[in-house]
């Protein structure tokens, strides 16, 4: 388990890298609303593997409130990037 | 061995195994994240291999924890993301489809009424 | 198009459905059914419906069971053979992907069937329906890793095959007499019309 729990630590690291480098580079707010929800979705990865791990379920109702955000995130800001260019032009 | 421990080798098995296959879908979303030329393409990568992905590393940490409580909360988890997933994906779509029409280049075709459809601003 | 206005009866299904599904995420959320948590959920759900009204929903169909559980089995069939055609396509060197954006009329207009199709198409990789024209029960869709008309053709096919499915598990049978008739002709006529085609 702790050599699997190590190899998946590693794999979500790059993909966290990864969904890092899309934030920094963009070139678009949406682009970043993308790439944040995967770096969500990483850190839930992660979180879980965690608790998988360590069979210690503290952390599980992190879990629950962070798969909700993340929804409440991008969908809020996807409304509001397009109303701000729409206002703009 | 017990019985017991056999099953027990087997579930934990079979956790590992989820665990690494929702791992490596998650690197895939990172590299088709950094890879994929345009918008549109990339939310394909970032928001699907995330819901087998998710799912995968969900159900092994059930398989791991294997309490009811435990699991019923897995369960809310999946179902969240589930529900959530295609309107996130739905609504950044189509954001991005107000915002800016897809590259005509990087399209086999394009059937979307020329004036932007059917929510489109204007 | 505008559904009819609903029946007292069916406004109460509705509201019995959302209250037994909103009882039921509590008691998950707390991790236990004791009698507790259920007259919890009941008091939040009864606040929940009160200051966030349904839309209405109208449902004429009747559940299928073998129906819904062949849906199920094909979506999850469908969700990994796709996860891992995307992931494929990330990790290929020198490629890049192309995609397409196609219309797909589909044969039944409710409002139930347009949402479950798009959810269903969004949670599978290669799809996401990007605009959704209510009027005439159009989907616009994005589909990655198309390489040429044919494929595009097999994918609308497809979406077609998969409104079929969701009507089996859940439609009523003028529905089910909908989604047996011959596929409409490819909408290439009708988008040629609109101009601007490649």
């Amino acid at each position: 388990m702790t050599i699997v729990a190590v190899m998946t630590t590693v794999l979500l690291a790059c993909a966290g890298v990864l969904a890092l480098a899309r934030i920094v580079r963009g070139p678009s707010v949406l682009d970043r609303i993308v790439a944040t929800d995967v770096l969500l979705a990483v850190i839930v990865a992660a979180v879980a593997t965690a608790v998988a791990a360590g069979r210690d379920a503290t952390t599980l109702p992190v879990l629950v409130v962070l798969s909700i955000l993340g929804f409440t995130g991008s969908v809020s800001v996807a409304r509001f990037a397009v109303r701000s260019r729409r206002d703009e032009s | 061995m017990s019985p017991d421990s056999v099953l027990e080798t087997v579930l934990d098995t079979a956790a590992v195994v989820c665990l690494a296959g929702g791992a490596l879908l998650c690197l895939a979303a990172g590299v088709a994240l950094v890879r994929f030329p345009d918008l549109l393409s990339r939310m394909h990568a970032a928001t699907k291999p995330q819901v087998l992905g998710l799912l995968l590393v969900l159900l092994g940490c059930g398989l791991r924890l294997r309490t009811s409580a435990d699991v019923t909360t897995l369960v809310l988890i999946g179902a969240f993301q589930l529900a959530t997933a295609p309107v996130a994906a739905h609504m950044v779509g189509r954001a991005a489809l107000r915002e800016r029409r897809p590259d005509p280049d990087l399209l086999v075709t394009d059937e979307l009424p020329a004036d932007g459809g059917p929510s489109s601003p204007s | 198009m505008s559904p009819a206005p609903l029946s007292r009866r069916d406004r109460l299904r509705n509201r019995a459905v959302a209250v037994a599904v909103l009882v039921s995420v509590w008691c998950l959320l707390w991790g236990s059914f004791t009698w507790a948590n259920v007259l919890g959920g009941l008091a939040v759900a009864a606040v929940v419906l009160a200051v966030f009204p349904l839309p209405p929903v109208t449902f004429a169909g009747r559940v299928s069971l073998p129906g819904v559980l062949r849906f199920v089995l094909r979506f999850l069939l469908d969700l990994v053979v796709s996860s891992v055609q995307v992931a494929a396509l990330a990790f290929r060197v020198g490629h890049r992907p192309a995609s397409a954006v196609i219309a797909v009329p589909l044969k039944v207009r409710s409002d139930l069937n347009i949402t479950l199709t798009s959810v269903a198409l969004c949670l599978v990789p290669g799809s996401i329906v990007i605009d959704v024209d209510r009027a005439t029960g159009t989907l616009y869709v994005h589909v990655l890793g198309v390489r040429d008309r044919a494929e595009v053709e097999r994918f609308r096919r497809g979406i077609w095959r998969l409104e079929e499915r969701i009507i089996t598990a859940v439609g009523s049978a003028a529905e089910r007499r909908l989604v047996a008739a011959p596929d409409p002709v490819s909408p290439q006529s009708s988008a040629d019309r609109k101009g601007t085609r490649v």
